[in-house]
């Protein structure tokens, strides 16, 4: 700090925004947040295919970064249409979890005693693994995608509905005095007052809650196992072990993760764009 | 008896009868309450914590209710025969939506109402301005200090153009500089609007410098205990801060105060 004010008093009547240090600090530290990780990363990937190289691991084992953006381009076809499989499930559940949710923990907000005698059911749902209720599913639906559809809406559906309950009773009291005082109807109140304070606690829901939509997909796939045509990258991973075709397997899995990363990037933005003029979790504050 | 100011038509605004408010809890926090407050005053609630202050402010505003006995407010019972235009409430806190800038926090009550927009940008603008802060419409409260904050707040209350003023402590949480400046605004616009003024508060000077008439409470159970008409010497401004008459007055109010103190001392 103090050193960068020595530097520029030489020009210190001519500090302008564009070139005073705190700017150039954060432009810095702007150019850090990206270039660091990317570096990171392609550091750790040179060494990794370094070492295969050097210790002439087999393929089998572990495959070399190069072999898997190989396989990645050579089947291409098949691996798109397998992650579009998963996209689809993935992001049809997290719409069914958002849906079903919000209205029921609107309803949750509303009713005590409807909170009280659901709240149970919904527990039971979030506590008993996915992988344990998924086979009994698979049993009693006979479509296999509604069938891994609802595992993985289960997964997705609990923070999006215990969030949204949170987050509608979390709207200040004097706000709601001066709501009352002014004798606002209840869905006045619910559209002005109560959505807005729920909103930071939705967001955040859907944060996780993507996330584990994905993870659900993919666990109630494995236990689907590789049955039926139109399959996800679930299954490529499961058909790939089957077959030792570990530089597929870990091509597959690059792309699940891919999917994460993006699924966490969108609703990190999403979430900085609804809450970011004003609330506390999203604003940059400045030093 | 008392001729509070040269505002006051003198009709009577408010009449609490044989007021009681006991809470869940059995907390008796008002007792026996009788109180009429005429158009035009600006009356203070003065007390230690836990003297009912704020309670018996709620219960005029008709957001409590009471237990026993009764409040009328303009002939109504307490929290009906308006829809909230009547009355203006400023809270402790500044108790803005953050989510929302200084405009859409202000237009807030008018929306509720189904004001139409251009007579509420009117309005709104008309308020802005009368307490300075015209060129904020467009900030967002966490970018406001704590008294632009409050006098967004009365910005707000003032926006349905009500008659009746209510305060819960509006300043406590702000410096002394601040305070005594939105002391002198919220008296100007006593002044200009021929409002009535209820103003919970726990301090003595700001009760004098404000109040037309000071009504000390005292705790366990909530209770008035004192009815003290002030001096019809509006406008006052910092040379009333500064006299002996002003310190006199302190110094009654103190006293009358100072001996409900004690009595909460004998209790515990």
């Amino acid at each position: 700090m103090s050193i960068s004010i020595i530097e520029s008093s030489p020009g210190a009547d001519a500090i302008t925004p564009a070139n005073s240090p705190q700017i150039r600090r954060e432009r810095r530290e702007k150019q850090l947040r990206i270039i660091l990780p990317i570096t990171a990363i392609l550091l750790a990937v040179g060494l990794w295919e370094f070492l295969v190289w050097y210790n002439e691991v087999p393929h089998y084992l572990i495959p070399a970064p190069s072999l898997i953006a190989k396989t990645l381009v050579t089947d291409w076809s098949s691996l798109m249409q397998s992650a579009a499989f998963t996209v689809k499930l993935t992001l049809m559940s997290l719409a069914l979890a958002i849906v079903g949710g919000v209205a029921l923990g609107m309803l949750f907000a509303l009713s005590r005693p409807v909170e009280m005698s659901l709240f149970p059911f919904a527990v039971i749902l979030q506590v008993t693994p996915v992988v344990a209720i998924a086979p009994l599913i698979l049993i009693y639906v006979s479509n296999t995608f509604v069938a891994l559809l609802i595992c993985a809406w289960i997964v997705a559906f609990f923070p999006i509905l215990s969030n949204t309950a949170i987050g509608l009773r979390s709207a200040d009291h004097n706000l709601r005095d001066l709501f009352s005082l002014y004798q606002a109807t209840p869905l006045q109140r619910l559209r002005y007052l109560l959505v807005p304070s729920a909103l930071p606690y939705f967001m955040a829901a859907l944060k996780i809650a993507g996330g584990l939509a994905l993870i659900g997909a993919v666990v109630a796939e494995f236990v689907a196992g590789t049955a039926g045509q139109n399959t996800g990258l679930a299954s490529r991973i499961l058909e790939s072990s089957f077959r030792n075709e570990i530089p597929r397997m870990f091509a597959a899995l690059f792309l699940v993760s891919l999917l994460g990363i993006i699924i966490f990037l969108v609703t990190s933005w999403l979430s900085r764009a609804v809450l970011g003029h004003w609330h506390e979790s999203e604003i940059k504050r400045e030093r | 008896m008392n001729d509070p100011s040269q505002n006051a038509d003198q009709g009577e605004l408010i009449a609490m009868r044989d007021v009681d408010k006991v809470f869940g809890n059995g907390t008796v926090a008002v007792r026996d309450m009788s109180l009429n407050i005429n158009q035009g005053e600006f009356v203070s609630f003065l007390g230690p914590s836990g003297c009912g202050k704020s309670t018996a402010l709620k219960m005029i505003s008709g957001l409590l209710s009471v237990s026993r006995g009764s409040i009328t407010v303009n002939g109504h019972p307490a929290g009906s025969g308006s829809d909230g235009n009547d009355i203006g409430y400023v809270f402790q806190e500044a108790t803005l939506m953050p989510w929302a800038n200084v405009y859409d926090n202000v237009y807030l009550p008018l929306k509720l109402h189904g004001v139409n927009k251009a007579e509420a940008r009117t309005r709104v603008e008309e308020v802005l301005s009368m307490v300075g802060l015209a060129n904020f419409a467009r900030s967002y409260p966490r970018e406001l200090s704590g008294g632009m904050r409050m006098r967004v707040s009365i910005a707000r209350a003032m926006v349905t153009r009500p008659k009746l003023l209510l305060m819960d402590e509006p300043f406590a949480a702000l410096d002394e500089m601040t305070r005594s400046k939105l002391n002198d605004e919220v008296l100007s616009l006593w002044e200009s609007h021929g409002l009535t003024v209820i103003f919970v508060t726990h301090s003595v000077y700001e009760s004098v410098y404000l109040s037309s008439r000071v009504v000390v409470m005292a705790a366990r159970p909530g209770r008035v205990v004192h009815d003290i008409p002030l001096p019809d010497n509006y406008p006052r401004n910092v040379d009333y801060r500064m006299s002996s008459a002003f310190t006199e007055t302190c110094k009654k109010v103190s006293s009358a105060l100072e001996g409900t103190l004690h009595n909460v001392d004998l209790n515990h």
